[in-house]
């Protein structure tokens, strides 16, 4: 139901902005940068991130299984999605991305016209490693670099680890509840999220 | 089998309504079909009612009773469920996000956690 969404009244952020270079709580060296577009390589090493995602974590349907599924997936939403992807020497570990809440994505004169859904996964062995909070805090910055304002995703109510995650970004309940937990954010959509170098 | 088929008014419940005709037609349920009052759907009651019907018809089925349930959708459903004898309550199996979530909204939720009968969700 786009537009009758209850998103907060107060900016969240500002959010750093890919690319960066972090190191996790296990020492390794993650790379975080934003997908220029979504073909090619970039597409080839997410699907191939999401081959190694292990069923167990999947949320609501996504990712499906099988290469060619998931590559089905990604192409379907890739063409106006927005595309932050974290690597470990070179592998896509970790993705996160906005699909734009409109029936005709080429409509649009700005972004922050529609409404945004977002979603991030990370590969179970960089789990618990704080670069999922990383990579939300990039997408999120390079969306509102983009003028993108209004985002909103849905959670499993249990997930509360996510939940959290999520709250402490600036996410709030939109107070549609029942298997899945709705909350939004909004962002100052203007471009003045900080660089963190990389 | 005796199947109780509760609709809508989205895109979903007329797939819903398709899938479940389509297997009456193959298997020979009995089918009871009831339209919950959802003022926010994109097909009113009487809309919904009136598709049910003709697409009943379409299909050369005749025995099946329609009806309207006024009042909370799920509750109403559960509560009519309840009165008879029916083996499956089959409804709509959620909706995808632009994401490709499948979400399942309250309604759904209130059917499988109080229906006394099997639910049959439609994907």
């Amino acid at each position: 139901m786009a537009g009758t969404r209850q998103y907060p009244d107060e900016p969240s952020g500002p959010f750093p902005s890919p690319p960066t270079t972090v190191e996790d709580r296990d020492g390794r060296s993650i790379e975080v940068r934003a997908a220029e577009s979504f073909t090619g390589e970039t597409l080839d090493d997410v699907v191939g991130m999401y081959t190694e995602f292990d069923p167990t974590d999947r949320a609501q349907g996504i990712p499906p299984t099988g290469e060619e599924r998931i590559r089905t997936w990604l192409e379907t939403i890739g063409d106006d999605s927005v595309n932050v992807v974290a690597r470990h020497d070179g592998d896509a570990i970790a993705h996160a991305m906005l699909v734009p809440d409109t029936d005709d994505p080429s409509a649009i004169d700005h972004a922050s016209d529609i409404e945004w859904e977002l979603a991030i996964f990370v590969l179970q062995a960089y789990q618990r490693a704080g670069i999922g909070t990383v990579l939300l805090k990039n997408l999120l910055g390079h969306a509102s670099d983009g003028g993108i304002e209004r985002v909103w995703l849905t959670v499993e109510r249990w997930n509360n680890p996510a939940i959290t995650l999520y709250e402490r970004v600036g996410f709030e309940s939109t107070g549609t509840e029942s298997f899945e937990q709705e909350m939004a954010i909004r962002l100052a959509g203007d471009g003045s999220g900080v660089t963190d170098g990389g | 089998m005796n199947v109780l088929l509760g609709l809508g008014g989205s895109d979903e419940s007329v797939k819903t309504l398709r899938r479940t005709i389509e297997r009456t037609r193959e298997v020979g349920d009995e089918l009871t079909i009831v339209v919950v009052e959802k003022p926010e759907s994109k097909r009113s009651q009487d809309e919904m009612y009136r598709q049910a019907v003709d697409e009943l018809e379409e299909a050369d089925i005749t025995d099946v009773e329609v009806e309207k349930l006024d009042g909370d959708p799920g509750s109403a459903l559960v509560n009519y469920a309840e009165q008879g004898d029916y083996d499956q309550l089959v409804i709509g199996g959620g909706t995808l996000s632009p994401m490709g979530k499948i979400q399942l909204g309250p309604i759904t939720e209130f059917v499988l956690l109080n229906a006394p009968t099997t639910v049959k969700l439609v994907r």
